[in-house]
């Protein structure tokens, strides 16, 4: 890439950005009753460990086929009373955007991502809070199938103990569960794309 | 101890100093704020301590974030620029009209994208149930916009001029008056969310979110231009605030949506 023009820097996100950013069905991305749903969930974490209940997550992964979706329609306006219509529970967009709670907990509702190239299956996530002034890239690997886990090039250059916090937990009924540790012994691995 | 306005500006001003020197002495520009920036309070349990893990993504050309979501008709309505429109009356302040065009590191324009924006009211105080600065809230003003930027990356918002309001960073610390963005690319890698100042703000010095941005030209790139061309008579004052993206993205360039 040639770059000829200098970035704009980024901020943080503050703290007064929950009446702004989060729209209803936000993380509400698998269209309603599909088979391939699974729900991602977690909490947010500082560094001595208390919940961040400021941060806002987005979730971006591809469809059951490994392609990236190019449907429209997240956050659908509705243009007779300036409010939103929600998602139309048909197309599949790929893009989730939630808010931690007061607890810092989070949950995504999306379709189980298909694999792409030589890598395991994940959803990519880009996490903002006050106080970071740079977002944080990570990534949500599903734990199956071992295989394409194992043969992952992101996941087999880490360490044991820094690939294991990329890799959700499987709960029952589809269910994964992925804490995101800003700073600690626990701390997430975090991406940066070049 | 108390921390006042001269020990923060003390320990930007020696942050500041340190990234001279090592550019100076041949280190590479750094464009984006520090994680780790104490004199900014709350960053220091939220930033991780480990670098962060690079992907090359010429090795990884299937990695999920060289894509992003796609935004459309149906995710903005025609009146969502225009924040003095969005409730029966009038907001109260100084009307302006913010415009410029959304580019990747190539200057090419990002067409069809999506912008977000949110600001406090002309008193400085945001809609949001925990701001609790006792300045007065605007029924007619909720502060947020949202827009799809056009064939040439150009988006434009009307509102009012955000007033600066007190934080608790510090003993009376105050941010600079400024309008939040939130930007998508043609890559997730793009993904960018920052904070637009206005010229000749004398708090621009004092701001630790500012002042986190090390390099000088940098952060003179966070602050809008007064443009009288855009100014509208009657109307507004205009201000031109172009966005440059940073971050790969796939190769491919001729698709728009």
């Amino acid at each position: 890439m040639t770059s000829s023009v200098l970035p704009t820097p980024a901020h943080t996100i503050g703290p007064f950005h929950g009446h702004a950013l989060p729209f209803p069905g936000g993380g509400d991305v698998a269209p309603e009753g599909h088979p391939d749903a699974i729900t991602v969930h977690g909490q947010v974490l500082d560094g001595a460990g208390a919940p961040v209940p400021d941060a806002l997550l987005e979730f971006w992964g591809p469809g059951p086929d490994g392609e990236p979706p190019r449907a429209t329609g997240a956050l659908r306006r509705d243009p007779a009373t300036g409010g939103f219509l929600g998602r139309d529970g048909i197309r599949f967009t790929g893009f989730g955007r939630v808010p931690a709670d007061a607890d810092g907990r989070w949950a995504v509702r999306t379709l189980r991502p298909g694999a792409r190239g030589r890598g395991a299956p994940y959803l990519g996530v880009c996490v903002f809070a006050r106080g970071l002034t740079h977002h944080l890239f990570t990534r949500v690997y599903l734990p199956e199938p071992t295989a394409r886990l194992a043969a992952d090039p992101l996941l087999t250059s880490l360490a044991p103990e820094r690939r294991a916090t990329l890799v959700a937990d499987a709960e029952p009924r589809g269910t994964y569960r992925f804490d995101i540790h800003l700073q600690g012994a626990a701390e997430t691995t975090f991406l940066e794309f070049t | 101890m108390t921390l006042t306005q001269t020990d923060v500006d003390r320990e930007m001003a020696l942050r500041r100093a340190a990234y001279e020197k090592a550019l100076a002495a041949g280190a590479a520009p750094v464009h984006h704020p520090a994680r780790d920036y104490p004199p900014y309070r709350s960053s220091a349990l939220r930033h991780p301590k480990r670098p962060p893990v690079s992907v090359a993504v010429r090795y990884d050309p299937e990695a999920v974030e060289l894509t992003s979501p796609a935004f459309g008709a149906t995710d903005v309505t025609e009146l969502d620029n225009d924040l003095t429109r969005q409730h029966p009356g009038e907001p109260l302040g100084e009307r302006i009209t913010v415009s410029g065009r959304l580019l990747d590191r190539a200057g090419r324009p990002v067409r069809g994208q999506l912008i977000e924006i949110w600001q406090a009211n002309a008193s400085g105080r945001y809609a949001h149930r925990h701001d609790r600065h006792p300045a007065p809230l605007d029924p007619h003003f909720t502060g947020v916009g949202r827009t799809l930027t056009g064939d040439d990356g150009g988006y434009t918002f009307t509102t009012v001029k955000p007033g600066p309001y007190p934080w608790r960073n510090h003993t009376n610390a105050w941010r600079p008056a400024h309008i939040h963005f939130s930007l998508f690319g043609t890559a997730f890698t793009q993904r960018l969310v920052t904070q637009m100042y206005f010229p000749g703000d004398p708090l621009l010095a004092h701001d630790p979110v500012l002042q986190s941005v090390t390099d000088a030209a940098a952060r003179r790139r966070l602050v809008a231009a007064y443009d009288h061309a855009l100014s509208r008579p009657e109307q507004s004052l205009g201000h031109r605030w172009d966005i440059v993206l940073d971050g790969p993205a796939a190769t491919w360039t001729g698709e728009t949506r």
